[in-house]
């Protein structure tokens, strides 16, 4: 499990970017009520951070071309997205958010 | 069984198919295009496959997946040529004829060309692949390259030109490039951009001819001037494609005319991407944009779709969006939402203008429209104001 951040560092409705070297992918953490969801932050489509997009309920929305994808499936609504962006199990443990690396480790192959 | 006819193959077309099934067709569903490629995406033409970066299949608008779910025939390298009102027959350039109880058209706009200019090799205008794979093909030996037309287009190739290491220039009617599109101190801090980077601005002048027998060797200008020129490329607007409609009974004027649900003057006949002039707030848009390609042809399936199954297309929704456009231009992001007028004032809200920032167009202390350079995050943030704004007005 690789730890990403403290559960109170996330308030609902914002959106948090990690990028690190210990993170294969850049990850975007959104706290939707009281449930944490871990997608990858890169838009499917082209080089875009979706942490930088606009929340709606379990939507989010990339901030050049406007696909919005449902935070539990990872699935966009709309081109010019077609592909759906990988969501990541995330557990809260000791207060920590933590993702699973195997589930990273193979988003980061696929990625490539 | 009920046939529906999508002319066209571009986004719009593809839409219109994809929102017909999504809304529950299950009828003969026929696609007619022009072009014998499979159907694709034009944004990166300019960009990424000038600099090749990407190849056709990178552009695909349908996978397997898409095309089995729209379970069409695709009627690729032919063209319409005639729609008949009575029938709603449609005549094929191939010679073919084909019936259909409801039309899409969606045959979009081609690119102007410099009226009584000579067919010169080395002279281009980019609209489709096979523009874009001959543009290539010249940019790939050192030369000087002319840009005609400070618009979007032209910006891109411009600047996909210089990171290929040509030497560029670009000339522009107006005073400035985009000047009526967004205003004196916009158009002033995108025209920087070029000259940032290298490529040389000729403004406030026209075209006059162009030079060369076997191939182009310049470029005439207004004023006497000559710009030598291995390779031209000429970026001066689209002309929607609506020759085909002559005598259709289907109202043209700069485009297919049509109501707020995009309703052409023939019943069972809509329309939707760059070829539609649609009614909105008391006037007129054709709008030439990538969303709107994107999402006129939902509403146009929607109300084609209320009028072949007998229910009310004015409890349809109408289209109505926002105008949005973005375009890349020597590695910096240019997104602009709204219609500001050329005497809107432009006030910045972030960052520097001579940097990345994030303004707004206020014309009566109202927000009229957004601009950012190299920012998504408050883009989003002031789109959503304006979007206020412009549901109310």
């Amino acid at each position: 499990m690789i730890q990403l951040c403290p559960i109170a560092d996330l308030t609902p409705g914002a959106v948090i970017r990690i990028a690190r070297p210990d993170v294969p992918v850049p990850l975007a953490l959104v706290k939707v009520g009281e449930r944490v969801f871990c997608i990858d932050d890169t838009c499917s489509h082209e080089t875009a951070s979706l942490s930088d997009g606009w929340l709606d309920g379990h939507e989010i929305e990339c901030p050049l071309h406007e696909s919005r994808f449902d935070l539990r499936t990872g699935k966009p609504d709309c081109p010019p997205a077609r592909r759906p962006i990988r969501t990541h199990v995330v557990q809260v443990v000791d207060g920590m958010v933590c993702v699973d690396a195997t589930s990273l480790a193979l988003a980061a192959e696929t990625a490539r | 069984m009920t046939t529906i006819a999508v002319v066209g193959t571009g986004l719009a077309g593809v839409r219109a198919a994809e929102a017909l099934r999504a809304d529950g067709y299950d009828g003969r569903l026929v696609l007619v295009g022009e072009e014998a490629a499979q159907p694709y995406d034009r944004p990166p033409l300019s960009k990424q496959v000038l600099l090749g970066k990407c190849e056709s299949q990178d552009i695909a608008l349908t996978d397997d997946d898409l095309r089995a779910v729209l379970d069409a025939e695709w009627l690729l390298g032919t063209r319409a040529t005639a729609l008949d009102p009575a029938s709603r027959a449609l005549t094929l350039a191939d010679g073919r004829s084909l019936y259909a109880d409801g039309v899409v058209i969606a045959t979009g706009a081609r690119a102007r060309t410099l009226p009584g200019m000579p067919r010169l090799p080395g002279v281009h205008t980019l609209r489709t692949l096979d523009d874009a794979h001959r543009l290539r093909e010249d940019l790939s030996r050192p030369g000087r390259v002319v840009v005609v037309g400070g618009g979007f287009i032209g910006a891109e190739v411009a600047s996909s030109a210089r990171a290929l290491g040509h030497e560029v220039t670009i000339v522009e009617y107006e005073q400035k490039p985009l000047l009526r599109q967004l205003g004196p101190d916009a158009a002033g801090i995108l025209g920087r951009l070029h000259t940032d980077h290298g490529v040389a601005l000729v403004t406030g002048v026209g075209v006059t001819g162009l030079v060369g027998e076997d191939g182009v060797r310049a470029v005439e200008l207004s004023d006497g001037r000559l710009l030598p020129a291995d390779v031209v490329v000429v970026g001066v607007g689209a002309v929607p494609n609506t020759e085909w409609l002559t005598g259709s009974g289907v109202a043209c004027d700069n485009g297919v005319l049509t109501d707020e649900r995009c309703r052409t003057t023939v019943l069972g006949v809509v329309a939707a991407g760059d070829v539609a002039a649609y009614r909105c707030r008391g006037g007129r848009l054709r709008i030439e944009h990538w969303t709107n390609a994107r999402d006129m042809p939902v509403i146009a399936a929607g109300s084609l779709l209320a009028t072949l199954r007998g229910q009310d297309p004015m409890a349809q929704p109408v289209h109505d969006p926002l105008p949005y456009v973005w375009s890349d231009q020597y590695g910096v992001q240019l997104q602009i939402a709204g219609r500001p007028g050329v005497d809107d004032v432009l006030e910045l809200v972030s960052g520097s203008f001579d940097d990345s920032f994030a303004a707004v167009y206020r014309r009566d202390g109202e927000i009229s429209g957004v601009l950012a350079v190299d920012s998504p995050r408050e883009f989003g943030r002031l789109r959503r104001d304006l979007r206020s704004a412009w549901s109310v007005r």
